[in-house]
């Protein structure tokens, strides 16, 4: 049986959330089986399925290589420029 | 290049497409396989309470929890998933015996008490044994178990409520819950597992940060938390060695029967035999069920 991923909206104003995964022959019932497995006690407004062989995910091998670029540019965080003294709303 | 131990060592958690080595992978299927399974037997002790529950309240409430049980089952067996093994792999595994599932659900639960004595003492000592692990080194398994804990307070509070119930009803309601926490007492301080001198998975377990604490700290933190909460139910336990020692400040409590613990371990319990039979049955009996799925899928794919 396919292997879905679920992710789960808490609440109106909040992305979905992964939350688990389960087994169901099609997309109708993994939504229902998801709907009994991961909101019991109203924990969602809005579930999404996805099959787990349709999501492309980086690999933890390049982790490196593919999240290094970011590493070195400090100055797009606020954090990185120095304000003088009394500078207030900046 | 993060290694798997630079991760265990920063106290982070490891992923499943992670490189890990293959013993720590196998260990973890083993438990956590065997959480699954225990969730999913023990569904049945408390199953069999559902028709005869003597109110609409306490059914709807068993119900909801027995539902729990088997939800999660899945949450765990889907964290087993993610270590590359098959769903349908673990259930042959435990269908012909070569993975357990705790031996408290070899037990009977003969009166509407042992649905009291279960949520106090079983789903309470889970607790004890579960909420370390919402802090376990494995991702997948640590946020199954944060949802588990979140669940498994409800489960406590109803028994315990269940059993104040009764300890206040009549003498004989009293006395049915009395001799349901007798029965229950002591195979609950068993599911913490053998003494830590004896336990031969532990320290390997600890040092990959799947277990936090042993055995026997565990055990001791279950009794200390049990004795004050008897009191307050009106009811004791079935321990004559059972006092405060404060010298050590914990409470003393007698040897455990571990003849006994492996006995029902072996398969030697009172219900094994009946918890796999009723198990492999419903699977049988349900294989329409997920054919008939498949063959509604494969015809609306088409």
């Amino acid at each position: 049986m396919r292997l879905w991923e679920v992710f789960v909206r808490p609440r109106r104003g909040l992305s979905h959330v992964h939350a688990g995964s389960l087994h169901a022959p099609d997309a109708e019932l993994a939504l229902r089986h998801a709907r009994d497995l991961f909101t019991r006690r109203q924990e969602g407004v809005s579930i999404w399925v996805v099959p787990a062989d349709q999501i492309t995910a980086s690999s933890p091998d390049d982790k490196e290589s593919f999240f290094d670029p970011a590493a070195d540019k400090p100055y797009r965080h606020p954090t990185f420029y120095e304000l003088p003294e009394g500078v207030e709303h900046l | 290049m993060v290694t798997f131990q630079d991760l265990i060592d920063a106290d982070e958690r490891v992923e499943p497409r992670d490189d890990m080595p293959e013993a720590y992978r196998t260990t973890l299927i083993r438990q956590i396989a065997q959480h699954a399974h225990s969730e999913i037997i023990g569904m049945q002790p408390e199953g069999s309470w559902i028709t005869r529950a003597p109110s609409l309240k306490r059914k709807a409430i068993l119900l909801a929890k027995v539902q729990d049980e088997a939800g999660h089952g899945l949450y765990l067996y889907g964290a087993a998933e993610t270590l590359g093994v098959a769903r349908e792999e673990l259930l042959d595994a435990l269908h012909d015996g070569r993975q357990r599932y705790s031996s408290i659900f070899n037990y009977p639960t003969p009166t509407w008490a042992d649905m009291g004595a279960i949520g106090w003492l079983v789903d309470g000592a889970a607790i004890v044994n579960q909420v370390p692990l919402c802090r376990c080194s494995y991702g997948p398994y640590a946020r199954a178990m944060v949802r588990i804990c979140k669940e498994e307070s409800f489960h406590q509070r109803q028994g315990y409520e269940l059993l104040h119930t009764l300890a206040h009803g009549t003498p004989e309601q009293k006395s049915m819950a009395q001799d349901a926490v007798d029965r229950w007492w002591w195979p609950s301080l068993m599911m913490f597992g053998p003494p830590d001198t004896e336990s031969t998975h532990s320290a390997q377990s600890m040092a990959w940060k799947i277990k936090r604490h042993s055995n026997d700290d565990l055990r001791q933190r279950f009794v200390d938390m049990c004795v004050p909460q008897a009191e307050i139910l009106g009811l004791t336990l079935p321990d004559p060695d059972l006092r405060w020692n404060a010298g050590r400040g914990h409470y003393d409590f007698g040897e455990i029967d571990w003849g006994e613990f492996k006995r029902v371990l072996a398969g030697d319990g009172p219900m094994n035999r009946e918890r796999m039979a009723h198990r492999k049955s419903a699977h049988d009996e349900g294989a329409w069920v997920r054919e008939a799925a498949r063959a509604y899928a494969a015809r609306s794919a088409r």
